[in-house]
């Protein structure tokens, strides 16, 4: 259980002034300066030694990847993007912390901008955030006036201006490289890698882009050491992380927590526990719509983090944890996910273009058990044939819903199909 | 450039940095299907047939995007490859319509060839099918938008190598679609290069739709002539009709893109064609034997003095007829040749001085480009493909002096507008003009003299101030020259290169036009010459060999029918001076023969009889006078030496050469399809959409 000590989100809930004074009260922007003047290197390090994986969902440790920003200009500008094109079903801590601790996200983009040698930062944001992204505007044009932002912002002589681009509400506009072309006027569409954006990203010029939640934790880290933000969770999933608890559970909520929080103990503690109590859970997605379910039995003890999650062949993802008690359909709602990879796929590449459509139509039969068993298998090997074929993870993404569905449920799939066998003969006598 | 080693199924290569891992197993002979990637185009990576496995990666990779490293280790023929390509194979063919039997596309159908190398047979997918409206892309190239399987190519190739970014796709996931966004033409003189790019048939002829099966057509590698670039094509043929026109790879002129003319425009050889000899009786062309007409031209012949005699050889002409008709000439005594129909003033004394002398693949290595008096975008679309290809690698500056080219079919590629006639490349000679700095400042300047600046009376003039231009900016120097006369026409390098040009005291194009007026001659022989003003032919005796039935047959007093280009074995020289062999696709229609024949039965018939009696014949003496004709294919580059003329400049803005690019000579004249063009092309400048929405 995360001591209040060691929070960083101090006003998740917006319970305070999310403007400068209110953050300013809460110790961002505190001496800033003194952050930059460790120097590029020392930043990257502190980053590494923290342990912190990007919390955008695929987990990547952030240090490791601001590391590979060319450490000298060839000429061309670096850029900093931060990805707040959140749009993971299930997730929506990237919007509390745009809408209630702004400045904690735009200082971190100074000393990330700074570490990486950029001079400008994009905030791409989703465009059904339109209060949220009025909210960033105003907070970067109090730190601009303030001299925080903007030329030698805080006084260290580092000039750096944050751009808020506003999305147009595509869900694979939140995959990075699509991100990169969106953000250059083109159609959403993800890159091939590589090159990878530290090489060519933006216009072509090296690029990082990060989750909104790995950039808004960094200056904490940086103020209070790798070692505090080390000893936080387990080792290799360090640090606090914002989960959001959805679904069929008593009060709904964003908390933060620390990695590796058993998960019974974070919807109990934090969520006031499944409706109906535990005994009454069914299954629950821990990590966003992308990740495979889990079933109860494996909910009682699994532990909320990167690799105890993949340990049971499913996710952390962006820790967005859907309850789903034992009232659920739980054929149509993974059925209603696959709907929404169909319809959000950009038809670029081949498989998931083709294969989100199929694994649709299928998966809608299915929920009425309108299928011959053997459609299962093939559904499955459809789902084995998008999986790690295309060019981006929307083609995973739509693939391991359904992988988890069969392997956690497939007696009730098939139960289905059965039954509907038997009234249609009932029905035919 | 250094090299990379790796290893593909278990064959260990080197190969060059920055090669793709499809183009390393492909020097392996390892052969890796593919749908999206194309050697000539940006890569997508978006079809995935490409997948193959390589070790430490959890994940197939795309060969197409992959770069190869060092130490790489790929194999291409493992089960998980299989797989990968029969689930790609899979997912292409669910939504794919199976219409194939009334497909133009069978036979030579990417997807069907790979469905049977690399597929699954059966069908697992039990869902309907999905359909797509379809789009109208105006004349050429018909849609079966149901059939796209999204490579994207077509859009590719609109936007990177047309420049015309007109193509795009819209929607998301299985509801994307190919199109024009808002229903249009498209506007690129390249567009049907598309259809070849297709892997499928999404896109295909419109004028060819249900006409034949590619197995049933007879195949003949040839030259196009509808423009002077020499396009390299492949003719295809049913029984005696030509049936439609497909590009061949020659890196050195075409690479693999033709015209939409060069491919089109061949439905005009099947219509206004003279198939039979025609003598003018009662005012009125009758048809009549070769005999006779052979008899009557002789008649005429005989009885004109040689100084009454004229000859001009139009702008299809191929060498061995014109050839053969200056040496006729010269039996009987006439001076009076030319084969500069449009009146340039090229001068025939020095090859350089008529030739596009860097090539067209030398363009590539060019840094600044003037052009005078030339629109290469009509003129040739293939060098102005050229052009910008090498624009967009940047470092090339183009300025422009002539008449303003605007869009919708402006260059495809950024340039400086300078002036619009020889007062402009007075001041660029001058070093007046900002755009002289560029030139001085350039590696390997070049300029393109197009015909609109030759083809007025100061034209001799503009040809010398063009030199001066290239010799103040060092265009010519060791293993370079900038000098380039842009041509329009396939036979005029080659009828230079044969001196088919006024002898001493003869008279030029407008000299016997003039002269006929005049009554001062007798008998003018038009070797499918159409591009003159016919009504200044007076009272002379005009005889027409030709094939189609244009402006000079309507003038004519005897039509003797010959054969197009594609009916006949020829040589036709392109603007680069490479000489290149043409071959007979299908035969002339009815009593129509091959020029050079005529000519050599007329020599007979008027009692100059022609040393020789074969083609073989000819062209062994052809080489013996004209020794750059045996340079077949190659370019070989002409000295520097004396032509033009200086003189007055007339301040007047030169005009264009081309005002329809579809419309340019007999056989496009003739065609339905460029007709359809012409006109739409009209209309979508006016603005008008081809569809009902939009």
């Amino acid at each position: 259980m995360l001591r209040d000590a060691d929070r960083i989100f101090t006003n998740l809930y917006g319970f305070e002034d999310w403007r400068l004074a209110g953050a300013r009260r809460r110790g961002d922007w505190d001496n800033t300066k003194a952050l930059l003047d460790l120097g590029r290197d020392p930043i990257i390090q502190i980053m590494k030694d923290s342990g912190l994986r990007g919390r955008g969902g695929a987990g990547f440790p952030t240090g490791l990847k601001w590391s590979f920003m060319p450490k000298q200009s060839d000429g061309r500008p670096h850029y900093l993007v931060v990805n707040a094109d959140e749009g993971e079903p299930g997730t929506c801590k990237d919007r509390d912390i745009l809408r209630h601790d702004p400045h904690k996200l735009l200082e971190g983009c100074l000393v990330a901008g700074f570490a990486m040698g950029a001079h400008a930062c994009y905030i791409y944001i989703r465009g059904e955030f339109g209060e949220e992204a009025d909210r960033l505007q105003a907070a970067i044009d109090e730190a601009t006036a303030a001299g925080l932002l903007g030329k030698n912002a805080c006084g260290s002589g580092w000039s750096y201006d944050i751009y808020v681009h506003r999305g147009a509400g595509a869900y694979i506009c939140g995959e990075e490289m699509a991100l990169i072309e969106s953000l250059e006027g083109k159609k959403g569409q993800p890159r091939l890698k590589p090159p990878f954006p530290a090489n060519m990203g933006v216009w072509g010029c090296p690029t990082t882009v990060n989750n909104v939640e790995s950039i808004a934790v960094a200056p904490a880290i940086l103020r209070r050491g790798a070692a505090w933000f080390a000893g936080i969770g387990r080792p290799k999933n360090t640090g606090t992380k914002v989960f959001c608890i959805s679904g069929h559970v008593n009060k709904p909520c964003n908390v933060e927590e620390e990695m590796g929080i058993p998960l019974r103990e974070l919807i109990e503690r934090h969520a006031g526990g499944v409706r109906g109590g535990w005994d009454n859970l069914l299954a629950v997605i821990p990590g966003g719509s992308s990740v495979p379910l889990l079933p109860k039995s494996i909910c009682d003890t699994v532990l909320m983090d990167f690799d105890s999650l993949v340990a049971v062949k499913s996710g952390l993802g962006t820790a967005a944890v859907i309850v789903m008690d034992k009232s659920t359909d739980v054929v149509r709602a993974i059925a209603r996910l696959s709907k929404f990879y169909m319809h959000e796929s950009c038809g670029q590449c081949t498989p998931c273009r083709e294969g989100t459509g199929w694994m649709w139509r299928v998966m809608d039969r299915l929920v009425k058990g309108e299928a011959e068993v053997e459609e299962i298998d093939l559904l499955l090997d459809v789902a084995s044939q998008v999986e790690g074929h295309t060019i981006c993870a929307l083609g995973d993404a739509a693939a391991w819903p359904i992988q988890g569905l069969m392997r956690h449920f497939r007696a009730e799939v098939e139960h289905r199909i059965v039954e509907r066998k038997k009234s249609a003969v009932s029905r035919a006598a | 450039m250094a090299n990379v080693n790796l290893t593909i199924d278990g064959v260990k290569i080197s190969v060059d940095r920055g090669l793709t891992v499809l183009q390393a197993c492909e020097q392996v002979g390892a052969e890796i299907p593919r749908f999206c990637y194309h050697d000539r185009l940006s890569i997508a990576g978006n079809c995935r047939m490409c997948l193959v496995e390589m070790e430490k990666s959890p994940k197939p990779i795309a060969s197409c995007a992959m770069p190869v490293a060092e130490g790489m280790v790929i194999h291409t023929n493992t089960a998980k490859v299989k797989k990968a390509r029969e689930g790609v194979m899979e997912f292409l063919l669910i939504n794919h319509p199976l219409d194939c039997p009334i497909c133009d596309q069978g036979g030579e159908c990417d997807l069907q060839d790979q469905a049977m190398a690399y597929g699954r047979s059966g069908n697992r997918f039990a869902e309907n099918k999905r359909a797509v409206p379809e789009k109208d892309f105006g004349p050429l190239v018909k849609t079966e938008m149901t059939r796209c399987i999204h490579c994207t190519r077509c859009i590719r190739f609109a936007t990177e190598v047309a420049g015309v970014p007109e193509l795009g796709a819209t929607g998301r996931g299985e509801e994307m679609e190919v199109g024009t966004y808002v229903e249009r033409l498209l506007t690129s003189e390249l567009s049907g290069n598309i259809i070849d790019l297709c892997p499928v048939g999404a896109l295909t002829s419109k004028p060819y739709a249900f006409t034949a099966r590619s197995w049933e057509l007879r195949k003949t590698e040839s030259i196009d002539v509808l423009d002077a670039v020499g396009s390299n094509i492949r003719i295809d043929a049913r029984g005696r009709q030509v049936m439609r026109v497909l590009p061949r790879l020659n890196e050195d002129v075409n690479e693999e893109w033709i015209s939409d003319k060069t491919r089109f425009a061949v439905d005009g050889l099947s219509r206004q064609r003279l198939d039979t000899p025609y003598v003018r009786r009662d005012g009125k062309l009758q048809p009549t034997t070769w005999g006779e007409a052979l008899a009557a031209v002789a008649a005429r012949l005989k009885a004109a003095n040689g100084t009454r005699i004229a000859a001009i050889a139009g702008d299809l002409a191929d060498v061995e007829s014109m050839y053969a008709l200056k040496g006729l000439m010269t039996a009987l005594g006439s001076p009076h040749l030319d084969c500069r129909q449009d009146g340039a003033k090229l001068d025939a004394r020095s090859r350089a001085g008529y030739l596009f002398n860097t090539t067209i693949a030398g363009i590539e290595s060019a840094d600044a480009c003037l052009l005078i008096g030339s629109n290469p975008r009509w003129e040739a679309p293939i060098i102005n493909a050229r052009l910008r290809k090498r624009s967009l690698r940047g470092g090339f500056s183009v300025g422009l002096i002539g008449a303003p080219i605007e869009r919708p079919d402006g260059l495809t590629y950024a340039h400086e507008y300078l002036g619009a006639g020889p007062t402009a490349l007075q001041d660029v000679l001058e070093a007046r003009h900002p755009f002289s700095k560029t030139l001085g400042a350039a590696q390997r300047p070049m300029l393109i003299l197009g015909q609109a600046a030759l083809a007025r009376r100061d034209g001799a003039a503009v040809l010398a101030l063009a030199r001066a231009v290239a010799e103040r900016y060092t265009m010519v120097k060791d293993g370079w020259n900038g000098f380039n006369v842009l041509h329009t026409a396939a036979a005029r390098v080659g009828g230079l290169d044969l001196g088919f040009v006024p002898g001493a005291g003869g008279r030029d194009v407008l000299g016997m036009l003039d002269g006929a007026e005049r009554g001062e001659l007798d008998v003018i022989v038009l070797l499918g010459a159409d591009e003159i003003d016919t009504r200044h032919l007076g009272r002379a005796f005009v005889v027409y060999i030709g094939h189609h039935g244009d402006a000079g047959a309507h003038r004519a007093d005897i039509v003797l029918p010959g054969a197009a280009y594609p009916e006949k074995d020829a040589t036709f020289v392109n603007t680069e001076g490479r000489v290149q062999r043409a071959f007979r696709a299908a035969f002339p229609p009815g009593q129509a023969r091959e020029d050079w024949a005529i000519l050599r039965a007329l020599s007979e018939s008027a009692g100059r009889t022609l040393p020789y009696d074969s083609l073989a014949e000819l062209r062994r003496q052809l080489v013996k006078d004209v020794p750059a004709m045996a340079e077949i294919g190659r370019v070989v580059a002409a000295p520097w030496q004396p032509f033009g003329q200086t003189g007055a400049l007339d301040a007047a803005p030169f005009g264009v050469a081309i005002r329809d690019f579809f419309l340019t000579d007999p056989i496009s004249r003739a065609s339905p399809t460029m007709a359809a063009c012409s006109s739409a092309n009209q209309q979508a400048r006016r603005g008008a959409v081809t569809g009902t929405h939009g």
